[in-house]
Parts: C-alpha cells; sequence; structure tokens
C-alpha cells in the first residue's frame, strides 16, 4: 500500500466526520501523509456527510478520490451513492443495523457491521462511528488497531465518562472485522 | 502679584494655521474650531487620531493638527472601530457629513452605535450634498429644492428625511447622543459644551457618542450667509429638535 | 489540522493579535477558530456588520501600524475591494485571505478558483496591483499566511492568499515554526500613532493634485516593478528535457496535475508541471523558459475556472508554443483522468469529439 483512500459517508450526526480524522490523524501518528477532505456547507446540516481520508506513504498528489478503496456507509443513501464508486478489489464496511442490503458487486469485499447495536452493548449508540472505524482498521490494516486506540485516548479522552465506552466500541468492531475472516490480518 | 488667566483669543492649538477650502458663509469653520477647542481643552490633541468623511469635509485632515485617516464614503465608522479596537488608549473622531452618515453609511454608524464603540462621531447636518453640488440628502426637508428633486423632495417618493439622533437613540446600547445648532452665539456656546461632553464620555471609557450639528451651506441652499443661518432655524430646527436624546447616565433624559 | 484553522493560527503566529470578520462558507471556521483563540492571546476579536465594514475596520487596523488580516470568500472579497483599493492607494498593509467558491453572483459553496481576474488583475478600482499567494497544501496555507505578512509590510501594500475551498476545508499535517522568524523590516514611522512632538500622520488615498495623484501611483508601480524582480515564486514537478507537455496549475489544482503526470508517465507520456506559487507577480519568465524547450510540443493551463490564468500563460509563452486550456468550474473538480486526457489531446495523442480549445 502506498496510498490508501477510504470514504466514510452516512447522515449529519452519525460521526462520520469524527471517524474520518481520527483515521487520518492515526495515519499522521504512523508517520504516513495524510489528507482527509469532508463535504460541506448546507448538506452537513442534517443531509448526508461525508470525507475522504487518504494516508499514504508518499506526498499525495489529488487529495480528491473519486474511486477510494474503501466506503464505510453508515446509511442507506450513502451505502446507493458510494457502493459504485469502490475500486475494484476494495473493501465495503456496511452498518448493518440500518442498511438492509448487501451490494451484489463481486469484485470487492463486504464486511456487515451491526455498528448501532454494537455501539449500545458498548454503552452509547453515539459511539456507532467508532465501531465503524474499528472495523475498518480490521479489515483494511491500513493504519494498526494499537494506533488507531492510541489516538482515541488521545483525541476523546477529554470526555472521561466516554472513554471506556469509545474504546470498547473500537475493540467490538475490530474483533467483528478480524473474525469475519475477509482480512489479511492475523488475529 | 496673582496671575491671570490668559483671555486672548487664539486659534486652537488643535487647528493648523492655514486658509480652508470652505464657501463663504459654511459653517463648517465653526464646528471644526469646536472640535479642536474640546481636543485643546481635554489635553488629547497629541494623541487622538480624527478620521475623515468623503463629503465636503473630505479635506477636514488639512486643518485639524491631528493624525488622521480619510475613509471611503460611509465607512469612517467602521475605520474608527478598527483603529480605536487596537488603540483604546486614543482618542478616536469621526467626522461626518449627512450623506456620508445617513445614506451610504446608515450600516456602519448604527452598527458602530450598537456595538457601543468608544469613540466620537461629529454628524454635521445641512440637509443637502454640498461637494457634489447641491444634490437631495437623507436630511433634505420635505419640499425642499435640490438638484435632484427639482420640485422639491417628494416624500411620496423619496421618503420623510431621517433623525439619526432619534434613530440611534432607539438602541439599548447605552450612548451619548445630543443634537445641537450653530447658528448663533448661544447656540455655538450650546454646542461646543456637547462636544466637549462627548469627548468626556469617550475619554472616560463610557460610551459611544455622537454630536448631530445643524449646519447651513448658503452656496447650494441658494441663500445669502445670513440667510442661510435663519433658514436653518426656521426650517431644520423645526424638524430636527434640539435636544439631548440619550445619555449613559440617565436614558431617557429630555430637554 | 484543518486548512482554515490553520490559516488562523498561522496569522496569530506572524503576529496578528486582531481579527474582523464577517460569517460566509467555506472559511467561517477561520472566524469560529479566532473566536476562541483571540481572548486567550489577548487579542481582539470582532464580528461585523458586513464584508464591507469588516474591510474597513481593517483600514483603521492597518493605520495603527499593527499587523491585521480578514478572511472572507468570494462574494465577500468582492464587497471588501472598496477598502482595499483605499489601503493600496494609501500604503497600508494587511493580509485579506480568500477561500475561493464558485461564481459569479452568489454561485455556490465548492471549491473554484474563479476569482483569479479579481485577485491578480486589481479587483477594485485603479492603478494597484496585490501581491497573491496561493497555496496547495495546509502546510503551505500556513507558510505562505505568515510570508503574507512580511510582503505586506515589506512593500506597504494589502496582500492576498487565495485558496480554493478545500484548502479551507482538508485537514493534513501541519508543523508550525515556534517563532515566525523573518527578515528586518523598516520601522513603520507612518502609523498613526499621535502627532506627538511630530507633524500629523495623514493616511489617505485623495490626491485632487493630478501631479501628486500620479507621483503617488508612480511610487506604487515601482513597488509592483520590485515585486517582479524579487518576489516571484513557482514550484517544478517532473520537470525534464524529455518533456513533451507542460502543464501550467496552481493550488490544489496543481496537485491533481501532479497525480495525473505520474499516470502519463506509466503511459510513456512525458509531462512536467510548473504550479505558480505567486499569481502576482507571475512566474513569466520560467514559463516561457520552460516553454520554449526543444520536446515541449504543447503547453497545458489547467484551473478550476474558464480560462482566467490561461491569458497570463499565454502572455509569458508569446506564441513559442500552442498553448490550451482545460478547466472545471462551478464547484467541479477535474479528476486526474480528465487532466490525462486533456493532455493527450493538446499533444494530438487522443482523437475525441471534443478538441482541445485553443484560444490565439
Amino acid at each position: 500500500m502506498s496510498q490508501y483512500a477510504a470514504t466514510f459517508a452516512g447522515f449529519g450526526g452519525q460521526g462520520v466526520l469524527t471517524a474520518g480524522q481520527l483515521l487520518a490523524y492515526s495515519g499522521m501518528k504512523e508517520g504516513k501523509q495524510v489528507a482527509w477532505i469532508p463535504s460541506y456547507g448546507p448538506e452537513m446540516r442534517g443531509g448526508t456527510a461525508y470525507c475522504t481520508v487518504v494516508v499514504s506513504e508518499v506526498r499525495i498528489g489529488s487529495p480528491i478520490i473519486r474511486n477510494p478503496q474503501c466506503a464505510c456507509v453508515f446509511n442507506r443513501p450513502s451505502f446507493d451513492k458510494f457502493v459504485p464508486w469502490i475500486r475494484p478489489g476494495g473493501l465495503l464496511v456496511v452498518n448493518s443495523s440500518l442498511i438492509d442490503v448487501t451490494t451484489d458487486r463481486t469484485d470487492i469485499s463486504e464486511i456487515l457491521v451491526p455498528a448501532n447495536d454494537i455501539a449500545m452493548q458498548a454503552g452509547s449508540v453515539k459511539a456507532l462511528n467508532i465501531v465503524m472505524l474499528g472495523a475498518f482498521v480490521g479489515a483494511s490494516n491500513v493504519v494498526s488497531f494499537k494506533t488507531a486506540k492510541a489516538i482515541v485516548q488521545e483525541k476523546m479522552g477529554a470526555k472521561r465518562e466516554w472513554l471506556p465506552i469509545n474504546l470498547k466500541a473500537l475493540e467490538e468492531g475490530f474483533k467483528l472485522a478480524v473474525d469475519s475472516g475477509k482480512t489479511k490480518v492475523k488475529a | 502679584m496673582s496671575e491671570t488667566p490668559d483671555t486672548t483669543f487664539k486659534r486652537p492649538e488643535s487647528l493648523r494655521d492655514t486658509v480652508t477650502h470652505y464657501c463663504p458663509g459654511c459653517t463648517h469653520g465653526v464646528i471644526h474650531r469646536l472640535v479642536a477647542e474640546a481636543l485643546d481643552d481635554l489635553g488629547v490633541r497629541e494623541n487622538t487620531v480624527g478620521v475623515a468623511p468623503v463629503g465636503c469635509s473630505v479635506l477636514c485632515y488639512n486643518y485639524f493638527k491631528t493624525d488622521f485617516l480619510e475613509s471611503p464614503h460611509g465607512r469612517a465608522p467602521a475605520l474608527a472601530t478598527g483603529f480605536k479596537r487596537l488603540r483604546p488608549d486614543m482618542i478616536v473622531f469621526t467626522y461626518q457629513g449627512d450623506g456620508d452618515l445617513a445614506s451610504i453609511g446608515m450600516a456602519e454608524i448604527v452598527h458602530a452605535a450598537n456595538r457601543g464603540e468608544k469613540f466620537t462621531t461629529i454628524f454635521v447636518n445641512n440637509a443637502i450634498y454640498g461637494m457634489t453640488g447641491g444634490q437631495m440628502a437623507p436630511t433634505t426637508l420635505p419640499g425642499q429644492i435640490t438638484t435632484t428633486c427639482p420640485a422639491g423632495r417628494d416624500v411620496t417618493q423619496c421618503g420623510y428625511p431621517i433623525r439619526v439622533s432619534e434613530l440611534l437613540s432607539t438602541l439599548a446600547t447605552p450612548a451619548f447622543i445630543q443634537r445641537v445648532s450653530v447658528h448663533s452665539p448661544q447656540h455655538i456656546i450650546l454646542a461646543k459644551r456637547a462636544i466637549r461632553r462627548a469627548f468626556e464620555y469617550q475619554l472616560a471609557g463610557r460610551c459611544f457618542s455622537l454630536v448631530e450639528v445643524l449646519s447651513t451651506c448658503p452656496t447650494n441652499w441658494g441663500v445669502t450667509p445670513s440667510d442661510a443661518l435663519k433658514w436653518l432655524e426656521q426650517n431644520l430646527m423645526r424638524y430636527f429638535p434640539l435636544g439631548v436624546f440619550k445619555t449613559p447616565d440617565k436614558p431617557k433624559e429630555q430637554r | 489540522m484543518k486548512g482554515n484553522e490553520a490559516i488562523a493560527e498561522a496569522a496569530l503566529r506572524a503576529g496578528a493579535n486582531n481579527y474582523f470578520c464577517y460569517p460566509i462558507t467555506p472559511q467561517t471556521e477561520v472566524a469560529e477558530y479566532l473566536a476562541r483563540r483571540m481572548p486567550e492571546v489577548g487579542g481582539v476579536f470582532l464580528q461585523g456588520e458586513s464584508e464591507l465594514a469588516v474591510a474597513n475596520m481593517l483600514f483603521g487596523a492597518a493605520s495603527t501600524g499593527k499587523r491585521c488580516f480578514t478572511t472572507s470568500s468570494s462574494p465577500g472579497i468582492s464587497l471588501m475591494q472598496e477598502a482595499i483599493s483605499y489601503m493600496a492607494g494609501a500604503q497600508l498593509p494587511c493580509v485579506i485571505v480568500n477561500i475561493m467558491r464558485g461564481g459569479p453572483g452568489l454561485g455556490g459553496i465548492l471549491p473554484a478558483q474563479s476569482d483569479y481576474y479579481q485577485a491578480v488583475k486589481g479587483g477594485g478600482h485603479g492603478d494597484y496591483r496585490l501581491p497573491v499567494l496561493a497555496p496547495s497544501s495546509i502546510q503551505e496555507a500556513v507558510d505562505l499566511t505568515m510570508l503574507a505578512f512580511h510582503i505586506a509590510d515589506k512593500y506597504r501594500n494589502p496582500a492576498m492568499v487565495v485558496g480554493d475551498g478545500m484548502i479551507g476545508q482538508m485537514m493534513e499535517a501541519v508543523e508550525f515554526p515556534e517563532k515566525y522568524i523573518e527578515p528586518p523590516l523598516p520601522p513603520k514611522d507612518w502609523a498613526a500613532t499621535g502627532a506627538k512632538g511630530r507633524d500629523p500622520h495623514i493616511i489617505k488615498s485623495l490626491f485632487l493634485d493630478p501631479v501628486a495623484l500620479e507621483k503617488n501611483s508612480q511610487v506604487l508601480h515601482e513597488k509592483y516593478e520590485q515585486m517582479k524582480r524579487d518576489e516571484v515564486r513557482f514550484e517544478n514537478y517532473s520537470v525534464s528535457p524529455e518533456n513533451e507537455a507542460l502543464i501550467v496549475a496552481y493550488g490544489t489544482m496543481a496537485r491533481i496535475c501532479q497525480t495525473a503526470i505520474d499516470e502519463l508517465g506509466s503511459e510513456g507520456i512525458s509531462a512536467g508541471l510548473l504550479r505558480p506559487i505567486t499569481l502576482f507577480p507571475f512566474p513569466e519568465k520560467q514559463i516561457y523558459d520552460e516553454a520554449s524547450k526543444k520536446n515541449i510540443k504543447a503547453v497545458l493551463v489547467v484551473e478550476m475556472s474558464m480560462a482566467q490564468m490561461f491569458e497570463d500563460v499565454e502572455r509569458a509563452v508569446v506564441g513559442k508554443k500552442p498553448v490550451h486550456f482545460f478547466g472545471r468550474t462551478g464547484g467541479i473538480v477535474p479528476t486526474p483522468e480528465e487532466v490525462m486526457s486533456a493532455v493527450r489531446r493538446s499533444l494530438g495523442a487522443e482523437s475525441g469529439a471534443k478538441r482541445p480549445r485553443k484560444k490565439s
């Protein structure tokens, strides 16, 4: 992997931008080049929000990526919008708590994550974005789990009571992806 | 031997020894002097910056002996805001006419007053655009003839003249706002007190202060200087009553 | 760090401890960031009533001799042109950042570069220019914002930083210098600080005497000529004697072109990029020199606007080589694939229904 791009997409308020930022910070911590680009403007307000994160071992040229290696889709509209854009051989992470369909594309791998349910079990449905991030990390290995965990501690440590929930969410998401067997990661 | 105070009539320290470009009978010169005397009285000349408008008094920076900024049309309160916020230790005043302040610069003066910017505005209202040669101003009286309302101001088309002091006095933010006139020696003395008081509020860091000065324009009104003073008293003062409209001490004080 | 926040912090560290602003997408994060930061550093933060007022507050603030800046986006920058012209005339230094969106009119809020003419050709009325810096990454946005303050002070002239919406919204890693180190500058002995023991300072752009006004314009002109000699900045990417095509692009657009150049290389097409960092002064000579090289068959200007910088490149190349244009606008960002096609077309290597737009 010299350059990897992932799109996080969902409703405004689901924490997609934050999930992407945490990935960007993780890449940065591992000494890689990173770029994070959000959608912005009126569409941010309650509509579909998305961001693309590029993690790269070389200088990042175009930060605008039409065909990312991965899409993490948090809701149905995002599924419909972003699945067709995934590069062949790429990865699709689906929030199966809210999305009741699966892709018929055969050239990508798909991983179903009941992120809302896992987050609720971890302590709050709000942590669903961290579950998705964990699953992405487990399935893609773009950054290590250790780094992602350190970043969650660093960036989300201010709200003390939330930290255990977020860490649990990250771990559960990660485990699910690793266990699903569709990854290159050794557990 | 007791010292006698020096009562010789002299040029204020805050004015330069120069000839102005103002028309005969124009009261800008009187108002300049009142501002200069106030700065002298308070001993702040060397710590003052003025902001000149666009209009007849655009060149007033040539007459005052203080630092000066020359503003775009109507924006003097914005310049004064930027300056005063960075230099709250200095005295800042804007000197603006009716077209500058009440037409193109209405937004800037209202918002500066509403933020309670701690500078002083000298608002010279002679109900006409002087520099451009006598066009209708936002303060032109109903029926008053100008080059752009040759049949007299038609209030059904142009609305009524804006009473700036009253309008700004409706703002909740504390301020000092007074309307004065300079058509007679007694009124000039009252005007001087008002201007000085405005600067005192600024010096104390109290509030925004504005003195509206009713002024003449014999040239564009098309009358003699002495008739202009009468016209001011008989017409302008009827529509624009003198008085204190707002003080930070007693918001509703009226005179 | 997000571009807008990085620009805000850069300005702060370059010594601007005051900020006057009016909200407009996509640069509002600068205001939100500084609303928190200014009180921490004892600075001045003020949200004005309009961009018109804000730019004039900047005029007042700059008159104190302190470093000051504002940020806005295209429609807001249009409203600021009045004060910018006055400040150029009165020789006041300040920095204006334009995070460009698509226009004209209210346009859209997505990234564009359609304010090129406005930025480099004057914008407001009168004989004046602005030094214009165009970052292509967040790190460069930081470095160039700081540099803009230096250039503004050095020349006593407003300076502008232009980024497209992506520069404002994108997050990348940045490093801030501990302290902004810059060459010494002359004292600001022109500022309005109170006429104590000296003649009053008058800060103005009014010269009723035509001889005096012409003289002022000549003084300004000489500054711009000096900028052309001393301040041209640019970057080459993949430039070599083998290049058949020379791409000229700035800002984020240049990075997209870099990706296109890499991909073209694997197809056996050799293309190089010249990225102007200063849009004024424009790297005319450098573009001429590159375009003049023996192997270059075509020059391609790529913009997120409709052939604005194209005119400056065409002027620089003076007919030496054919100059082509490719651009998208309105918030649509050209993809590397589109740029690759445009390069092939300009080399005559791709026959498509759409012929390259060639102006001359």
